[in-house]
Formats: C-alpha cells, sequence, structure tokens
C-alpha cells in the first residue's frame, strides 16, 4: 500500500530529531509572526488538524503499544511547548494591536463640551442652606413664616413700642390700610415670636429670610434683602451660650476666626451687642499696616456681621413664657451682607436686578 | 453725638499720653461706638499765620473787578500779597497763608504773579480755612483772642484752636444721658477709672418770689424753670471757643444768646429756649393744644397742632412748640437786650411724636425724646445765665420760677448673681455693687442676696433687672463672658418641606436654569400686559401704604413680571440665551380682617394668637422659569438647539420629579401664554386633579408688551401646593426578575387627537404586564393619511412570575390596541 510504504520510507514522523526540527520550525515561524493575522495562519501550520505534529499525534495510534507511551510523551511534550509560545505570541501580539486600535481611536479631550446648560443657585439660596445646616448639625430647626406679616408679630411683641422710630412710614413698608396693622416685616424676628407662642421651650431655631425696609436703592442699600436669625429659649441660657453658638458659626463658615461682642442697644434683647467676626481673610495684620490693604475689612481687622443679645424677659413674657424658668438668646445677620464681604462683592444692587453673570460668578467657587 | 475732644478732655482730667484712638476704643466697649475719628484742620498745614495788613492800593481790573495791592506784615516786614476782598482797614489783623502752606482742598499756596503784581502768600477768608462757610470777606481778626492779644507771625490755626479731633458716637436709643458731653465725659470717666466732677450737679429747686409767672397746666410737663437776663448786649458777639465747639459739633454759630442755650445743651443735654422777654405777654402756660390751633415756627411755617401736642403759651395765644421749637413771635432778635430763659422737662414720648408728625427733628427734640435728666434744668439755666452775663454783659435777675417737682426713680429689686447668671461669667456681688455704685445707682443691699436699686435722674433706662445686667456687663466688659456652645435638644433636621424645596431647587439649578431674587413689587400695567383677565387670582392685589415708586404700588401676585424685567436686562447686556428662574412669595388679597395688636405684658389669648397669625393675605411660595434664545447654542457637537415650551415643560417636571410628583397635562388657554402652546400642569390625587401651574411659549402680544425676545417660554408653579400633595414616602414594588419583552406598535389617529390619550387608552389596555411605554415616532404624511397621524410606540411587557412568551406579550398587545381603537379610534397601521 502506498500510504504504509510512503510511511516506511519517507522520514518517521515520530523521529525524535524530526520532531524536534518540527517544533523549531514552529517557534520561529511564532516568533516571525507579526501580526494576530499572521500568527493566525502560523497556528494553522504548525498546530492545526493537518500540521506535521497533529499528523505525527495521529500516527502514534498505529504504534505497538509498548511504543506509544514515549511517542506520547514526546509528541506530547513538543505540542505543548509550541501551543505555549503561540499562546504567549497571541497576548503580546493582541496588546499590541489593542494599544495601536486605542492610539488610532485618540480625542482631543480639552474640546469645550455641552451637554445642556449650566444652571446655578442664587448666592443668597446657597449660603443660607449652608448656614441653615450648620444649625441643623447642632440640633437646631429651621423656622419660617410669612414675609406679609401682622404689625403685633413685627414690632409690639418684640418691645418694640408704638413710638419706636423704626415704626414710621419712613422705614417700614406698611400694608394699605395701615390702620389693619399688617406690614413687610422688617427683621425675621416675627418667625421667632411664631415659634414661641406655638412651642414651648426648650426652643432651638434659626429662621432664613426675606426681610424688607423703607430703605434708599443704591450700592449699599437694599429695600429687600435676606436675614438670617437664630433663637434659643430654655433653662440656663447665658450671654456665654450665645457667645460660644457664634464663635461655633463663625468657624464652620471662615475658619479659625474669633468673634467679638460691643455692647449694643436693640429692644427685643437686653443686654445686647453687635457681633463682628475677625476678618478671616488678613485676621487684623492689615491694621495700621501700609503694605497691607484688606479689602474685606476695609483694614480694620473686624468685619461686623450682626447683632444679638439676650431676649428681653419682656420678649418672653409676651409670648407667655415663664420668665423665672426660662432665657434665651437670639442673633442676626444680613444674608446679603455676609456674601459681601464673604465674596468681595461690590454692589448690592445686582443681587437682585438679575444679570445671570451675577448667580454665575460664583459657579464652582461657592458651592 | 459728635465729641470734640478738646472739650472732653476740658472735663474730664484724660492722662495727657491717653490717645484720641485709645479713648475711643475704650468708650466702644461700653457701647459708645465711636463710628469715626474726624480731624478738625488737618487739612490745612505749612505757614498760615497772623499778619497785618500795613497799608493797600485799591487797583480797578478790566474785567469790572477792583483788587488791593496789599503789604501785609507777618513780623518779617512788609510783603506784597493781592486780595480781592474789600472788608478790611489798614491796621486790620488777618489771616495770611504764605508760600508752602496747604488749604483744605489741596489748595498749595506759592507766590505767583497776579493782577500785575508778585502776591506772595494769600489773606484767608473763613471758608478757605475750612472753618465755616461764610466767603462774604476775609477774615478779620479781634486785636485779643480769648484774653490773649495776637501776635504777627503766631499760628493762625492754633490761635483760632482750629485744630481739634472730634469722636463721632452713634448714641444707641437707649442711651439718652450720652446726648451730651457731660454723659460723654462721665462714662468716659468710668471706663478709665476716673473722678467725674459733675459741672451739673443738682442744685437745690427753691425758688424765689417774683421770677416770670409759669403755670402747668398739662402732665407731660414735670418741671419748668425761667430765669430772667435783662440788658444783654445784642451785639455782643460769640467768642471762638463757643463757636469752634459749635461747630465741631455740628451746629451752627447764630447769635450771642442762642449761641450760650446750643452750648449749655451740648455740654448738660438739656435743651434750652430763649425768649425775647419784651415780647412775652403775661403768664407763661405750659398746656396741650387744642383742636384747630395754629402756630407759626421760627422757621417760619404756619403748622397745625394737634390736641396731643404739648404748647408753650402766654396771653397771646401759642408762643412754642415745647421741645421742639419756639415761635416766631417771641424768638430773639437782633436788638433783644431782655431774656427769658426756659429750662423745662418734657415728657419723651410726647416730644418724640410732635416731632414725628410736624417731620421738624432737632437737636432739641432728639433730647427729649430719648429723655432729658429731669432734674437739670436748673443747674443748665444758670450755667447759660452766667455765660449771658459774663459774655454779654447782661445782669441776672435775682427772682426765679421753679414750676413743678422732679419725679422720684423707679426702684427695682435684683438679685445679686443675676448678672453672673445672664451674661455667663463669674461675676461677684461686690463686683456688681461696685460697679452699681461707680454708674450712681444707689445700692441697698440687703441680707438674703437681693439688692435695691434706684438709678440716677439721668439713667432713665435702667428699668427692668436685665437693665441693670446689661449696665454691669458694659462696665466690667463683655470679653469677661465665657463662650459656651448650648447642648440642644434632638433636632428633626429640615421639615418635609423644607427639604422638598431645597431639593426642588437643587435639581432645577442642575438641570441648567440660574436661579434669581427680583424686588417684588409690581404695577397694574403690568397686570395688564399679562392680559390677566379681571377676576384672575393674578388680580387681587396687596396695596403698600407707603410704596417705594408710586409706579409699582403692589406686591407681586406672580413672579412673572419680575423675571421678564430680568430678561430683558440680560438681553440688553447681549445674554440672549436665558433659563432663568426664582422661587419666592406671590401675595393674594383674601379680604382678610385687621390685624389685632394685643397687650404685650401677658400672653395673647388663643383667639388674639389665631388673629395676629391668621389675618394675612395668602402668599404662597411660587416657582417660575422664563426661557429665551437657545437652550444650547450651536457647537461642535450639535446645532442650535431653539428653548422652546418643551423646556418649560421640563423645568416642571424637574421640579415635580424631585418631589416625587409626576404632572399630568392639558391644554388651555390661559394668560400670558399662547392659547395653542400652554400645557396645564396637574397631578392626580385621591381627591382628583389638583392644578399646579402652567407651562408653555408666552403669548406674542404679551412677549412685545414685554420686550421680550420672540417665542420666549414661561412656566409658574404653586410650590407649596406641589409639596402639599407630594408623596411622604411611596411604595418600592418588587423587581422580577424575568425578561423584557418588547413590542412596537404603530396606530394611526386623528392629526390632533393629544397623544396622552392614546397612550394613556394603550397603558389602560395592555393591563398588567406593562411594564414600559415609549412614544418613539410621529409621522404624518401620504401613508398616514389626510388629517391622520401615525403613532409609534415602543412597548415593554415583564411578568413578575415568569418568562412571558411572546405570544402572550401579543395577547396583551392587541388589547392594548383593541383599547385604543376603542377610546380613540386608533387604527393599527398596516
Amino acid at each position: 500500500m502506498t500510504t504504509s510504504k510512503s510511511a516506511e520510507q519517507g522520514p518517521n514522523p515520530l523521529d525524535v530529531s524530526q520532531v524536534m526540527s518540527r517544533v523549531d520550525a514552529a517557534l520561529t515561524a511564532i516568533a516571525m509572526a507579526v501580526s494576530t493575522a499572521e500568527l493566525k495562519q502560523v497556528r494553522n501550520d504548525h498546530a492545526g488538524d493537518k500540521s506535521p505534529l497533529a499528523l505525527a499525534n495521529r500516527a502514534i495510534g498505529k504504534l505497538e503499544p509498548g511504543q506509544r507511551k514515549h511517542a506520547g510523551q514526546l509528541i506530547g511534550q513538543a505540542r505543548a511547548s509550541v501551543n505555549a509560545a503561540l499562546a504567549a505570541r497571541q497576548g503580546e501580539l493582541n496588546a499590541a494591536e489593542l494599544e495601536t486600535a486605542l492610539q488610532a481611536e485618540r480625542v482631543d479631550v480639552t474640546l469645550p463640551i455641552e451637554m445642556h446648560p449650566v444652571g446655578v443657585l442664587h448666592p443668597i439660596t446657597a449660603l443660607i442652606d449652608d448656614m441653615c445646616d450648620v444649625f441643623i448639625a447642632m440640633g437646631w430647626e429651621v423656622a419660617e413664616g410669612p414675609e406679609l406679616e401682622s404689625e403685633w408679630l413685627n414690632f409690639d411683641s418684640l418691645n418694640i413700642g408704638p413710638d419706636h422710630p423704626a415704626r414710621g412710614l419712613s422705614d417700614t413698608l406698611f400694608i394699605e390700610p395701615a390702620s389693619d396693622h399688617k406690614l413687610l416685616r422688617t427683621q425675621t424676628s416675627p418667625v421667632q415670636m411664631r415659634t414661641m407662642l406655638s412651642h414651648e421651650p426648650p426652643v432651638y431655631i434659626v429662621s432664613p429670610g426675606k426681610v424688607y425696609r423703607a430703605d434708599e436703592y443704591d450700592a449699599t442699600h437694599l429695600p429687600v434683602f435676606h436675614q438670617l436669625e437664630g433663637l434659643v429659649v430654655d433653662k440656663g441660657i447665658t450671654m456665654g451660650h450665645l457667645k460660644g453658638t457664634l464663635d461655633h458659626l463663625a468657624h464652620a463658615m471662615f475658619g479659625e476666626v474669633r468673634t467679638r461682642l460691643r455692647p449694643h442697644y436693640f429692644p427685643f434683647t437686653e443686654p445686647s451687642a453687635e457681633m463682628d467676626l475677625e476678618c478671616f481673610v488678613c485676621h487684623g495684620e492689615s491694621i495700621d499696616n501700609p503694605d497691607l490693604d484688606c479689602r474685606t475689612c476695609k483694614s480694620e481687622g473686624w468685619i461686623e456681621w450682626g447683632g444679638c443679645g439676650v431676649v428681653n424677659p419682656r420678649v418672653l413674657a409676651a409670648a407667655g413664657i415663664d420668665t423665672d424658668v426660662y432665657s434665651g438668646f437670639a442673633f442676626g445677620m444680613g444674608v446679603d451682607r455676609t456674601v459681601m464681604f464673604r465674596n468681595n462683592a461690590s454692589d448690592l444692587r445686582d443681587f437682585v436686578e438679575g444679570d445671570i453673570r451675577f448667580p454665575r460668578s460664583l459657579q464652582g467657587g461657592a458651592r | 453725638m459728635r465729641v470734640p475732644m478738646s472739650w472732653l478732655r476740658e472735663l474730664v482730667a484724660l492722662p495727657s499720653d491717653l490717645t484720641t484712638k485709645q479713648i475711643a476704643d475704650a468708650l466702644t466697649r461700653v457701647g459708645l461706638q465711636v463710628e469715626r475719628i474726624e480731624s478738625i484742620g488737618a487739612d490745612v498745614s505749612g505757614p498760615v499765620v497772623v499778619g497785618r495788613v500795613l497799608e493797600f492800593i485799591e487797583e480797578p481790573q478790566k474785567n469790572g473787578k477792583t483788587i488791593r495791592w496789599c503789604q501785609v506784615d507777618v513780623g518779617e516786614g512788609p510783603r506784597g500779597i493781592v486780595c480781592g476782598a474789600r472788608n478790611f482797614e489798614a491796621g486790620d489783623a488777618v489771616v495770611v497763608a504764605l508760600p508752602g502752606s496747604v488749604l483744605p482742598g489741596g489748595f498749595e499756596i506759592s507766590a505767583r504773579r497776579t493782577y500785575g503784581h508778585i502776591s506772595d502768600g494769600m489773606i484767608c477768608a473763613v471758608d478757605e480755612l475750612g472753618l465755616g462757610e461764610d466767603h462774604s470777606g476775609i477774615m478779620v481778626l479781634p486785636e485779643e483772642i480769648d484774653g490773649k492779644p495776637v501776635s504777627l507771625g503766631a499760628d493762625a490755626m492754633e490761635l483760632l484752636q482750629a485744630r481739634d479731633e472730634v469722636l463721632e458716637i452713634d448714641v444707641t436709643p437707649d442711651s439718652g444721658h450720652c446726648l451730651s458731653m457731660r454723659g460723654i465725659a462721665r462714662e468716659t470717666a468710668q471706663a478709665f477709672g476716673l473722678d467725674f466732677s459733675d459741672p451739673y450737679a443738682a442744685v437745690g429747686l427753691e425758688e424765689t418770689a417774683g421770677g416770670y409767672p409759669i403755670r402747668l397746666d398739662s402732665p407731660n410737663c414735670s418741671l419748668f424753670t425761667a430765669l430772667t437776663i435783662t440788658a444783654v448786649d445784642p451785639k455782643a458777639s460769640t467768642p471762638l471757643w463757643i463757636s469752634h465747639r459749635l461747630s465741631a459739633a455740628g451746629m451752627r454759630s447764630i447769635s450771642l444768646s442762642v449761641d450760650i442755650t446750643n452750648y449749655v445743651m451740648l455740654e448738660s443735654g438739656q435743651p434750652l429756649h430763649a425768649y425775647d422777654a419784651d415780647a412775652l405777654q403775661g403768664t407763661i402756660v405750659v398746656r396741650q393744644a387744642h383742636e384747630g390751633e395754629h402756630l407759626v415756627t421760627l422757621d417760619d411755617v404756619d403748622r397745625e397742632l394737634s390736641v396731643e401736642d404739648l404748647l408753650i403759651t402766654d396771653d397771646s395765644g401759642p408762643i412754642g412748640l415745647a421741645g421742639v421749637m419756639g415761635g416766631q413771635t417771641t424768638e430773639l432778635t437782633a436788638t433783644t437786650r431782655n431774656i427769658v430763659l426756659e429750662a423745662a422737662h418734657f415728657d419723651a414720648v410726647t416730644i418724640g411724636r410732635t416731632f414725628r408728625r410736624h417731620k421738624l427733628p432737632s437737636e432739641a427734640s432728639a433730647r427729649f425724646a430719648r429723655g432729658v435728666d429731669p432734674a437739670l434744668s436748673l443747674a443748665a439755666a444758670r450755667k447759660a445765665a452766667c455765660l449771658m452775663v459774663e459774655l454779654g454783659g447782661g445782669h441776672l435777675e435775682d427772682a426765679f420760677t421753679v414750676t413743678g417737682s422732679v419725679p422720684a426713680m423707679p426702684s427695682q429689686r435684683m438679685r445679686a448673681d443675676l448678672p453672673a447668671k445672664i451674661l455667663g461669667a463669674e461675676i461677684s456681688s461686690k463686683q456688681v455693687v461696685e460697679v452699681l455704685k461707680a454708674s450712681c445707682v444707689q445700692v441697698s443691699e440687703e441680707s438674703d442676696g437681693w439688692l435695691d436699686l434706684v438709678p440716677p435722674t439721668w439713667r432713665a433706662d435702667l428699668v427692668d433687672p436685665y437693665d441693670y445686667v446689661e449696665e454691669i456687663g458694659r462696665k466690667l466688659g463683655l470679653e469677661l463672658i465665657t463662650p459656651q456652645v448650648p447642648r440642644a435638644t434632638a433636632g428633626r433636621g429640615l421639615s418635609f418641606s423644607q427639604r422638598s424645596r431645597r431639593e426642588a431647587l437643587t435639581a432645577i439649578a442642575e438641570a441648567g436654569f440660574v436661579e434669581l431674587i427680583t424686588l417684588p413689587f409690581i404695577s397694574n400695567d403690568e397686570l395688564d400686559k399679562l392680559g390677566l383677565a379681571s377676576d384672575d387670582q393674578r388680580r387681587a392685589v396687596v396695596r403698600l401704604a407707603n410704596p417705594l415708586a408710586d409706579t409699582q404700588p403692589y406686591l407681586r401676585t406672580t413672579l412673572l413680571p419680575g423675571l421678564f424685567s430680568a430678561v430683558v436686562r440680560n438681553t440688553s447686556r447681549s445674554q440672549d440665551d436665558l433659563a432663568l428662574f426664582e422661587c419666592g412669595s406671590v401675595f393674594w388679597a383674601n379680604g382678610s380682617a385687621p390685624a389685632p395688636i394685643p397687650d404685650v405684658s401677658r400672653r395673647p389669648s388663643d383667639q388674639e394668637i389665631e388673629a395676629v397669625t391668621g389675618n394675612l393675605p395668602d402668599q404662597p411660595r411660587m416657582l417660575a422659569a422664563v426661557l429665551t434664545g437657545n437652550w444650547l447654542p450651536a457647537s461642535w457637537q450639535h446645532p442650535a438647539l431653539k428653548a422652546d415650551w418643551t423646556h418649560a415643560v421640563y423645568f416642571a417636571e424637574t421640579a415635580s420629579a424631585a418631589l416625587g410628583l409626576r404632572l399630568v397635562r392639558r391644554a388651555v388657554a390661559n394668560a400670558p401664554w399662547h392659547p395653542g402652546r400652554c400645557a396645564e400642569l396637574g397631578v392626580q390625587t385621591a381627591d382628583g386633579l389638583v392644578v399646579l401651574g402652567h407651562a408653555g411659549e408666552l403669548h406674542p402680544t404679551v412677549v412685545k408688551a414685554f420686550g421680550l425676545p420672540e417665542r420666549a417660554c414661561a412656566v409658574e408653579l404653586n410650590l407649596d401646593a406641589m409639596i402639599t400633595v407630594a408623596p411622604r414616602g411611596g411604595e418600592i414594588a418588587p423587581l422580577s426578575s424575568y425578561p423584557l419583552t418588547k413590542q412596537d406598535v404603530a396606530l394611526i389617529v386623528d392629526a390632533d387627537l393629544p397623544v396622552e390619550q392614546v397612550r394613556q387608552a394603550l397603558i389602560d389596555g395592555a393591563g398588567e404586564l406593562l411594564e414600559s411605554i415609549r412614544l418613539f415616532d410621529i409621522y404624518t404624511g401620504e401613508q398616514a393619511g389626510e388629517g391622520k397621524k401615525s403613532l409609534a410606540f415602543a412597548m415593554g411587557f415583564r411578568a413578575p412570575d415568569r418568562t412571558l412568551t411572546e405570544a402572550e406579550a401579543g395577547v396583551a398587545r392587541e388589547a392594548a390596541v383593541a383599547k385604543a381603537g376603542e377610546v380613540c379610534g386608533a387604527v393599527q397601521r398596516a
């Protein structure tokens, strides 16, 4: 038979040197392959079904049983080394080709993108949220009330008597007819009185919101602005608690800065004080320093931030709170003013005139 | 209150090494906030000296002026100076600004050629030295100033005592006693632990018979003293030390007698009034005004009086508005020689009301309204009378009148440990007693830790125990307080409505809208321009009694006009692509009853509380946006995307989604929107549909009326109403892990049929297995048929418990199609 004859006459596929040279040829071809496509051809030629090693493997079956083990080992090792080389080369070529493909897919990551317009909250809204969060974290709650308010809640109940100058038409915006005793609140304090009328002490609240004054409209005055006021009524409350609270707020908002209380007068607090914030930019180093001009504190070292004091017992009494048992403190500051000095805004009119560049100017900064 | 330092140092022996700044800081620490330290005369520098005019030649000029070519000696022999004024004689002493000096306004003096001469300096007028406003001529100096002869070459500013520092103090309303040098001096002395000798210590009030007759017919005058000074020289001039102090304190020099009353008022705090004794007729009676009475005040204004006004009258009728302003008939004139001097004590509230009613704020009324020391009048009147005698050559009559009495000051009991307890500082009862005594409070210590306190007559502010606590705090210094963070009770965080609002605003901003805050005032004209019907809710305006601008007397009933103004402002600044929003209250009149003013000495009744908190207009918080130009401008990524009605709806849906609400929409016609492009926005609740707002394109007429860019769009929602209907929680159904079976359906319906109806019919028909449905195409054209449109929906079906077969999904789909056919006449597209 031709087949057996040629098998007998041709080189023995199971000859060791024959096998080794087949392996060498395969390894060389694998190493030479420069693409996965080439490698695929090499795999076909040297490890495919019709490759010499595959044929040799098949020839094992025709050997005497005693010879099979040795031949099997020989061919098995040969095929394993070829397959390992194939796998390794495949890995190398895959990685190289992926790298090339990725390089080709390069984009310009500096291109401007605009998936949707960029919106932003007004700096006042953002700041009120931030300030409220400081108090929420202390366990306080946020109380709110109407902007159009009854005169009693805005004035009388807060120990601002009928002859107080602030109650005049030149300071307060009244609703027509003024004899209805309704007005646009001049402070958020009516919310404090509402809270005291509706809740038994202890009271720990802040009340942010819009307030109104019959004020001129210029770079430093607005007839409509925002305040955040705080009120605590509890047993054993002292002015020390007020100072501690203001210090905490100052730290939370401006870092390690001090606050300072200066005696002052407000009808609803007694004792009353003005609260100054140590300048968080120059920390007082610009005072009398010709080389350092601080825009934030105008080189005064301190920034007037708001008013505060111990709640006047007359105010507690108007709410029916037992002043022998309870005492309280209150404070308030302008939110617009805080944005002004915090962000070096120069003109209050920008806050309410609606130019979109104003809210946008803090984008990415304030929040 | 303006406090000249020279005056303060005269009243208190302040160590000379104590600087003005240190004194100012100390006053600020005790509650007398020094707003500013002003330097008077500091803007004059260089050689400004006394000179004598030796001789002059008058030289008429071509321009019609006549100048004087003067030879002036400033102690170095004659020098030539050109002077335009002619109010002086040869031999007069004048003020000469020599070359090298600088006058106010940075005016540098040098020798310069003028009118054909070299003028070697300048002869100065009062205003040129910054000493006043007088520019009628140059300043001619007397030969003696306050007893000292003027010497040539002397520093004129020094000689004129024109240099001083002035503290500008913000005196709080409770510190009436500090509206005087006396009060400020007392506080200053106490702040530095110095002795203070009160130049106005109370004097005995025993009057002498034969003084000017006085009668008090109103309880609003507790004390009236009258002194008579005769033979005052009406030509006597005011010495410089008085006029400078008046000017430094912000008052003008008028005449010697008037200046003396003002000077003593500034020093003591007691307003005084001088009457021309020869013009007075009969007894001075202090009484309330009668209905319809009139008085011509010093400022030439004929004033109609109110029965609440307190008057000074004589037989002729009203001669003065007590404590506010004198009348014309008895005012001092250029020839007055005999004077009746009034020093009285009037009720603070009465004077406050009168000066506000007549809009007559004055130095006197400001002091009375804040409370004048009721025991001060005689001492102050005496001081003024003595000055009139000394400076005006007058004679003080021995007889004087004192009518009325000094009311007793209210006593108060306070526990000695109250200041420590309220201030949160370590303060011993010994310190408390010391401080109060230093403040001239009479302190009686009781055995059980109580103090019995009576304030001095000038401290009407010390009434309640807490007033004394404040006094202790001020005097010991608020630095004493130990800061301590109070431990609040467990809080519940933001309320549902606060959290909801914050989430809605954040979502909207993140969706691309810029938040604005606008002023909430509107006009009728704006409501007209919106095209609102007369019965529209937004026509229920609340009017201000005293609007800031008569053009916008109402509170806003809608946020849109404010946003429209903002649009115009932005487009005028070339910012055309706008997505603006605002969240804020609007005000709807609701006919609410007047609000009461309950008594404040106790808690109001429940009905009273209800009325003060509830009798108010509705003021819901609204949320509105306006869109103009492009939602997205053209870019390398995409062509420009115009802002249209869908973005207005997007705004509403973004806000709603943040609140867990799913809006339903239907077409309505509602101002100010385009009648064909306005969606009513609502939610379905157990009680039916609740309308929350509207969104769409604005009516072209409105766009034009407000000057908005064409095709501007807007949305307005009632945020409070949205929060009211927002779900407090919600349910999360079990998630099926079986595969989704997709089925598409194309339906032909009438072209004007709202898609939502078709979508809803498909949902209703498909049943429980339908998980999702999405409109993915709308086709109108030949294949859909005339007047028709084809709607293509992608539907997703899924069962909770098994893999759906195509057949099952097909059945559900057919049921959906059948329902759409039944409800909407939809025909499945072949």
